[in-house]
């Protein structure tokens, strides 16, 4: 079967994030970009299924400029087959993402769509269950454990309340949380190889899709700061001082 | 006016706690708050929801086929009775995480994930990069569609009695996805996301049977018990104890960081605690940068010595 993973570039996890004095966003120019770790677990998770045996093809797929190019070339060396790059200039929204995602699964007839759980820039996550939602297809997130069997999939989900296990059918969206597995260390010879394998280039027009009207950002402000308490020396100090502000 | 839907999620017969700060962030929009209570005989859960202050009306949609949280399944029942609203909102934890998007691509609408302040009918405050930095944001015309981030609202009170009304929600519900099993992990101790004292361990705390002190030092005080990343990845807790941005995000009065040196990611799970406290071997560790209240010290000593005072 066909898994199509997609991977988003984002500013680097290490990255300490600025945000701009006139308050028009963070500052991403000149700043170390990678593959969104999420869905780097992603991307290893349909590896695996496809050293099992269970996943015969993998087709990465990313949206944006010509930058993500080298995001689609990690995805490679990572054991992606090939590559689709949806080449657009513009901010993105989750749903505009989600359409473009659905009309490719579509176009591939994947039988599995995989991505992180939600990106680590805009914290949206919204875009794989939209993808599911608008194929009408199940939706398994926050996946901690995948079992493919035949037409079906039982997948383990991180809730808030433990673990739930759900039964899907295929085809079905799975989107993946940290516990999922580790991704691997990319070698220089996969690094190498993933040079040479094919990616194939298309618009959001080519796909059907128009971006309808998003949500408009109209400030970004860093977040208020704590500052620095008050030292104590001992368990009766700190007993007291919580005492004292009727904290117990 | 705003109409707006609250989605509720409960849990054995029970309304979660994260619905009144749903509620809240509802009555900072204003206009007219009706609830929708999906379960296979929702009578008891709507009674609950109708307690809460502000609520005009609630919806019970019973229907067997709603006995457990399926997004696939509830979607298609919630963009049905979204078209008489102007406002859908889902409690932020998973519940509504995994269920608001479905529901929002059928509308056809950009979503805005993590309100966090309320600013007017479309505008609001959101967090992005691990809440590093604070956006404003205007939603789109249409139908806005929303989760509410639980640890920025307190909980609307009780003692409103809002009318209950049986529906039946006429929509086609798909057959591709089956609820297996829930594996909780039950616990006596107040709920880690709704507790009004946390304590956490860290990677500090060595093993799982070394727990013990945090779990003694919490039920002396009352207090729900969680753990860093780097605990839950060691395997000394359940990964449903995690603190932090991957984890709960949460806003406790008064929160202990035991043993916790005080990652990035760590704190973006507790920047809404009211008092924090720090205890830590390690006098550098960046969690003193942001507690309240500091104490270096070893916590196997500490912690025994602390549930001995109080």
């Amino acid at each position: 079967m066909k898994a199509l993973v997609s991977v988003k570039r984002v500013v680097d996890y290490n990255v300490r994030i600025q945000v701009k004095p006139d308050g028009s966003g963070v500052v991403t120019d000149g700043v170390k970009h990678s593959m969104n770790p999420f869905d780097e677990i992603a991307m290893e998770e349909a590896v695996r299924l496809k050293e099992k045996g269970t996943v015969t093809e993998i087709v990465a797929v990313t949206i944006g400029g010509a930058k993500n190019e080298e995001t689609l070339r990690t995805a490679l060396a990572f054991g992606a087959d090939r590559a689709i790059h949806i080449k657009d200039d513009g901010e993105i929204q989750p749903l505009t993402a989600a359409k473009a995602l659905a009309a490719a699964v579509k176009k591939e007839d994947a039988k599995l769509f995989l991505c992180g759980k939600q990106a680590i820039d805009d914290d949206a996550n919204q875009t794989g269950q939209m993808v599911a939602s608008l194929l009408d297809i199940a939706q398994a997130t926050f996946a901690s454990k995948v079992e493919i069997d035949g037409e079906k999939a039982v997948v383990t989900r991180e809730v808030d309340a433990g673990l739930e296990v759900l039964e899907v059918d295929l085809p079905a969206v799975i989107t993946t949380d940290l516990r999922l597995n580790e991704p691997r260390y990319l070698k220089l010879p996969d690094i190498m190889k993933a040079k040479k394998k094919p990616i194939e280039t298309v618009s959001l027009a080519d796909l059907g899709v128009t971006a309808g009207a998003g949500v408009k950002t109209t400030k970004t402000a860093p977040p208020p700061s704590r500052s620095k308490g008050i030292m104590v020396k001992t368990t009766d100090e700190l007993v007291e001082a919580l005492k004292g502000k009727g904290l117990l | 006016m705003s109409k707006i839907l609250v989605i509720a999620e409960h849990a054995d017969g029970q309304l979660s706690a994260g619905v009144a700060k749903t509620v809240a962030a509802a009555k900072g929009i204003g206009g007219e708050i009706e609830i929708a209570v999906f379960a296979a005989d929702a009578a008891a859960v709507a009674d609950q929801a109708a307690k809460l202050d502000g609520v005009s009306k609630v919806l019970a949609v019973s229907n067997a086929a709603n006995a457990n949280p399926v997004a696939a399944i509830l979607a298609p029942q919630i963009v049905e009775l979204a078209k008489g609203y102007s406002h859908v909102l889902f409690p932020g934890g998973t519940f509504g995480k995994d269920l608001a998007p479905r529901v929002a691509a059928k509308l056809d609408v950009q979503q805005v994930s993590d309100i966090m302040a309320v600013h007017g009918a479309s505008s609001f405050d959101r967090p992005i990069y691990a809440g590093n930095a604070i956006t404003t944001v205007e939603a789109p015309e249409g139908t806005v569609v929303a989760t509410v981030r639980l640890a920025s609202f307190q909980g609307v009170a009780e003692g409103g009695s809002a009318a209950v009304e049986a529906v039946t929600v006429d929509a086609a519900l798909p057959s591709h996805t089956r609820y297996v099993k829930l594996e909780a992990q039950k616990s006596e101790r107040p709920d880690l996301q709704s507790a009004a004292r946390v304590v956490s361990g860290g990677r500090a705390l060595g093993s799982s049977e070394n727990f013990k002190v945090v779990y003694d030092f919490a039920d002396k005080i009352g207090a729900a018990v969680g753990a860093s990343r780097a605990a839950v990845d060691s395997g000394y807790v359940p990964n449903d104890m995690q603190v932090g941005q991957t984890g709960k995000i949460i806003a406790p009065e008064l929160y202990f960081a035991v043993g916790i040196s005080g990652a990035i990611q760590h704190l973006a799970g507790i920047k809404d605690a009211r008092t924090i406290v720090a205890i830590n071997k390690d006098p550098e560790a960046p969690i003193f940068e942001v507690a309240d209240f500091g104490l270096v010290g070893d916590l196997f000593q500490v912690l025994p010595e602390l549930t001995g005072k109080l």
